[in-house]
């Protein structure tokens, strides 16, 4: 797994990349009440929105960690926003997107400099 | 504004040990929310008692030779009329019928008018009334008291425990009396929807004061994000959101606030403007929407009608806690404010179903009998 400094994950598996937000994200939204994930088919750049996540109090961008096309959204997330509080790192991903340039991915952070990173905030 | 230029309350070391997140808000540092998270505090308010530090409200005395008449140049209300140990919520307006701010305004005791603005207007609005009564009033600022509110079903049987007086009052009620160890000036009132009491008391007893209600177990802190989504619920404006120096309060929804003796007289700011609208009606007005798909529609967010043409905008909107669904407040025309009216608000580029409906959203539960 790999991470952002905007707090969202990346999991590869082959060439379709799993995205979603870290628990440190997660623990600072707070109550997830309502996800728009991506349709699929959308193609999106590094750094462009990808899903969009909302709290009580506010709605926060997902940003896409990696370049890719959407091949499924996390339709779990429409009836149960809370997977996301629950689960974040696992249940609660947002999309998997099909990626052309694996060094994207290798540029992330590791789960070891995400942590150093943290300890930074 | 930096960090270094934020005022705090007398409450900041309170909130930062409980595990407050402090956020800038009108010019203080104050807690959005505190371990438990928006959600939670909003539904302990909701179905027991919640603790609102709002020491940022602007508290003052009024004095002169007579207050009640002075302050009804500056406002549509009754105060004349307005009894010993009574308060009553107000706006002050500017010449053209435009809300400078909205406030409530109290006698507890004969010592004048008791005033409590809104912290982000608190340094104009008293500049204003300085001004447009210099020489009929004083204005005293009360800088050394803090505010506290306690608010939910279960508020008036925790307080109660230390003030048995205050379960004698009813809503609208204001006292000054003996409580909590000093002087205190409390009404039975909120800006919740839900029974409870906002308690003026010394800024030095404050955290002592605070500390002891929460000794309760039915007693939380609450933070001001479930300040806001209780609010919401209770369909009560916001000033600089739903209302501001532009809206009048007839578009605003808040008719009740302009007396109905005073209709006739046109003797307050902008008169003119409010009397053409009582008449004639608005040309918008505040109504409240449930949004019926899709994703909570905020400040901002665009209102059209079924044709898709814009029609008005979302002042102040959220996820509902206690309904489950998003729902928002507005202005549209008045051609469409009737309930049941269907419209789509605008999010992110993608209309979605809304409909006009009631508010409040959560009924309120004020006690009025006791």
């Amino acid at each position: 797994m790999r991470f952002t400094k905007d707090h969202e994950w990346v999991a590869l598996e082959g060439d379709v990349a799993t995205v979603g937000i870290t628990a440190y994200a997660a623990e600072q939204l707070g109550d997830v009440v309502f996800v728009e994930t991506p349709e699929v088919g959308k193609t999106v750049k590094a750094g462009d929105g990808l899903a969009v996540v909302e709290s009580v109090k506010a709605a926060s961008d997902v940003y896409a960690p990696i370049s890719g096309q959407v091949v499924e959204a996390n339709a779990e997330l429409g009836d149960a926003p809370e997977t996301v509080n629950a689960v974040p790192e696992s249940g609660g991903w947002f999309a998997k997107l099909k990626i052309a340039d694996k060094a994207e991915f290798e540029a992330l952070m590791d789960r070891a400099a995400y942590e150093d990173y943290l300890g930074t905030l | 504004m930096s960090d270094e230029a934020l005022k705090t309350t007398p409450l900041a070391a309170a909130h930062v040990a409980a595990g407050a997140r402090m956020v800038p808000f009108a010019g203080y540092s104050m807690p959005v929310q505190y371990k438990d998270g928006v959600l939670k505090e909003h539904l302990w308010t909701r179905e027991h008692a919640g603790l609102f530090d709002v020491s940022h409200m602007g508290q003052a005395r009024l004095r002169g030779v007579s207050p009640l008449s002075a302050f009804e140049e500056i406002t549509p209300g009754d105060f004349i009329g307005l009894k010993p140990g009574k308060q009553r919520y107000s706006v002050l307006l500017n010449k053209t019928g435009g809300v400078i701010d909205d406030l409530m305004a109290a006698r507890p005791d004969d010592d004048g008018l008791f005033v409590v603005v809104n912290g982000a207007c608190k340094d104009n609005d008293f500049k204003v009334i300085d001004n447009e009564l210099a020489g009929q009033v004083t204005i005293e600022r009360l800088e050394d008291r803090a505010l506290l509110a306690i608010q939910g079903p279960e508020a008036a049987a925790v307080v109660g425990r230390h003030l048995p007086a205050a379960l004698r009052m009813v809503f609208m009620d204001s006292r000054a009396m003996p409580g909590f160890g000093t002087n205190i000036l409390i009404s039975r009132s909120g800006y919740t929807g839900e029974d409870g009491y906002e308690i003026s008391v010394p800024a030095h007893l404050a955290e002592q004061i605070w500390n002891l209600l929460l000794e309760d177990e039915r007693v939380r802190p609450i933070g001001l994000g479930a300040r806001d989504s209780l609010r919401l619920e209770a369909g009560l404006p916001l000033y600089g959101h739903d209302v501001d120096e532009t809206v009048s309060p007839i578009e605003a929804d808040l008719a009740f606030a302009v007396s109905v003796k005073r209709r006739d007289a046109r003797d307050f700011p902008g008169a003119a403007r409010i009397a053409k609208e009582l008449a004639q009606g608005p040309s918008r007005k505040r109504v409240g929407l449930r949004i019926l798909e899709g994703a909570p529609a905020r400040e901002g967010a665009e209102i059209a009608d079924e044709s898709g043409a814009v029609v008005g905008v979302v002042t102040s909107g959220g996820f509902s806690p206690s309904l489950g669904y998003p729902i928002a407040m507005g202005f549209v025309p008045p051609a469409l404010s009737a309930l049941g009216t269907n419209l789509k608000v605008i999010v992110r580029g993608k209309p979605q179903a809304a409909q006009v409906v009631a508010m409040p959203f959560v009924p309120n539960r004020y006690v009025r009998k006791v």
